[in-house]
């Protein structure tokens, strides 16, 4: 493994169901700090590549890096949560009857065991974690209703903020606008420019003019590989994926 | 805790704490000081009722915590309830000593009867109370900890859950019958004469056995309160609503439900042991099934969730019990499933629901499509 300086390296990596490839030969880094998109069209290995990084799925060949040290496909599910990858799922799922403070206040980092649990307190620092996730998010106002009665974009953002309570360095991010109205997609989209910098962070979304409105870097994975890099306006006049999204 | 304790209570607990205060003072006052001629003199038969239904109000406790509060929804839970009471049972039956029929100063009648020469090795010990007291916790908690770590361990859940431990009370009933288990048979145990030296049919007994009751309850009330406000008891609730998601927040899932089951099955385990110097008798038919069904139905009627809406569907569903099959026997059964089908159409949140401080502060009234979903054992998340 060479030295590299990037937050996420993945290095030829293949992944096959029955025969299919799902990723064939992928390779794509993400930078410190750096806001990544990723688009796509059905199949072509998003999920997949999403499911290898978090260790949900094993791939046949190939290296994935988390720094320059950690190699991921030696991590289970839980240690690669540990080590500061944060995913966000394409459903919502926040914890419907706890209050929207309570619920990040399960996401805090520290011990997870029953005995711990039972004792706990939130710390001064840890109130104020939640107080600043809070602000982060837009939720201040809603910290004490219960999850149920958020409107959906406002679950999507608390279920950002409950990753955030980990610190985590790297933020995957899966469909984060699908199902929003005009008002939330913007809202997002500050929200998730306003991350990076202080995270790495990787969109996945179909959504082509919240990628535009977000993206530095976009990249264009098609039957498992990137067909193509670059800016925005780069991606949408290389002939290849013109091809691939307009069918031929 | 204690003044947090005191800030969070609710309307229903600042209820629930007078009336327990009101029964611990006022029973054995009206039973003990007021002549029997008085028209407020408390039969004895009085006190072992209220006894009775205080010992279902802490298996109803015990219901809500893993089912309200964890999602789990256990239809066994009066298998620990008997093996509680069968620990205090066996107790009471080495303190008869030479005074029963067959007059043997060690062996209990059914052994004498069964030509049995010396008692079995898991009777050794039961004549010493603190051993006994151990056992009306340990036995009950330790089924709980081995059959809810296979089952857990196993991803075992929702109905599948209920089902297997319908199985476990039932597989228990069976075992109890048999004559050669150790356990009396289907006659059990009875004629108890004393506890502690104690004559068990002196109304001092009876009152003092009635007062522990109270003082079991409110100390199992309290352990409760403690375990579901803490963050523990908000991982429970996280399970309960979204399991792989907080699996996925890193918390070990079938760790916290094993506590939650196995302190669930102390509670049921304590609550057994009080059951039977007051009743008089266990044998195998309280690990009848219906008894768990029917405990569930207490927690459903008083509301699933808030755990003196436990308490009070307990006491109110068997007074309803207490009075309807005395007064019209062959209708109970009838009453009992209209009851549970009303309630979970029009009171999704159970009685406690219709206290005006819980349904303002959620923010909202249950729906009944939530009731349903909520009472629905098979509800399984995220798959």
């Amino acid at each position: 493994m060479s030295t590299h300086d990037h937050r996420l390296y993945l290095d030829e990596v293949t992944v096959s169901f029955d025969g299919f490839k799902a990723l064939n030969q992928l390779s794509l880094y993400v930078d410190p700090g750096e806001l990544l998109c990723i688009i796509g069209p059905n199949g072509a290995g998003k999920t997949t590549m999403m499911d290898v990084i978090t260790g949900k799925t094993r791939p046949d060949s190939g290296t994935v890096f988390f720094g320059n040290t950690i190699d991921l496909l030696t991590l289970s599910e839980a240690q690669i949560v540990a080590a500061g990858i944060g995913r966000k799922f394409q459903k919502p799922t926040v914890f419907e009857q706890l209050t929207v403070a309570e619920n990040l206040e399960l996401a805090l980092a520290g011990n997870r065991s029953f005995l711990k649990a039972l004792r706990a307190r939130t710390s001064p620092a840890q109130r104020a974690r939640i107080k600043e996730v809070l602000g982060i998010i837009g939720l201040t106002e809603q910290q004490n209703v219960p999850g149920r009665v958020l409107a959906h974009g406002q679950k999507q953002w608390l279920e950002i903020g409950m990753l955030l309570m980990q610190n985590p360095e790297l933020l995957l991010v899966d469909e984060p606008v699908a199902g929003m109205t005009p008002q939330e997609i913007e809202r997002t989209a500050e929200l998730l420019v306003s991350l990076s910098g202080d995270h790495s962070v990787v969109v996945v979304e179909h959504d082509m003019a919240f990628v535009r409105s977000i993206a530095r870097r976009v990249i264009v994975l098609h039957e498992g590989s990137v067909i193509a890099e670059g800016g925005m306006d780069a991606v949408q006049a290389n002939s290849r994926v013109i091809e691939v999204y307009l069918g031929e | 805790m204690s003044s947090r304790l005191w800030h969070a209570a609710e309307r229903g607990e600042v209820w629930l704490a007078a009336v327990l205060a009101l029964v611990a003072l006022a029973a054995p006052v009206l039973n003990l000081f007021v002549p029997a001629t008085s028209s407020l003199h408390l039969s004895t038969y009085g006190i072992t009722l209220i006894g009775k239904y205080l010992c279902y109000s802490m298996l109803a406790l015990s219901v809500d915590l893993i089912w309200g509060y964890c999602g789990i929804l256990s239809l066994g839970q009066t298998a620990f309830f008997s093996l509680g009471g069968y620990a205090m049972g066996m107790y009471l039956m080495r303190q008869i000593g030479p005074r029963g029929v067959y007059g043997d100063p060690i062996l209990p009648d059914f052994m004498v009867f069964l030509n049995w020469k010396s008692l079995p090795w898991f009777w050794q010990g039961f004549n010493h109370f603190p051993y006994a007291l151990i056992m009306m916790v340990a036995a009950p908690g330790a089924l709980a900890l081995v059959f809810g770590w296979f089952a857990f361990r196993s991803r075992v859940s929702g109905v599948y859950f209920s089902i297997i431990t319908q199985a476990l009370t039932y597989a228990l009933m069976l075992a109890f019958f048999r004559n050669d288990m150790g356990f009396g048979g289907n006659n059990g145990f009875t004629d108890f004469k004393d506890i502690l030296g104690f004559d068990l049919h002196s109304d001092g007994t009876r009152v003092v056995l009635l007062v522990l009751t109270v003082a079991a309850l409110a100390g199992s009330y309290l352990l409760c309160r403690y375990l579901t406000g803490s963050r523990a008891g908000r991982v429970m609730r996280a399970i309960r609503d979204a399991e792989s998601r907080t699996r996925f927040l890193g918390y070990p899932v079938e760790s916290y439900k094993l506590w939650a089951f196995v302190l669930s099955a102390a509670i049921a385990g304590v609550a057994g042991a009080l059951y039977v110097p007051q009743v008089g008798i266990i044998n195998p038919s309280e690990f009848a099934p219906i008894n768990s069904i029917e405990a569930v139905i207490w927690v459903a009627v008083g509301g699933r969730g808030t755990l003196y809406g436990a308490i009070a569907g307990a006491v109110l569903v068997n007074y309803a019990k207490t009075y309807l099959t005395g007064a019209f026997p062959e209708v109970w059964l009838f009453a009992l499933g209209a009851l549970f089908v009303c309630v979970t159409l029009l009171l999704p949140r159970g009685l406690a629901g219709l206290l005006p401080g819980r349904a303002e502060r959620n923010g909202e009234k249950g729906s009944p499509k939530r009731a349903l979903v909520g009472l629905s054992p098979g509800r399984v998340q995220n798959k």
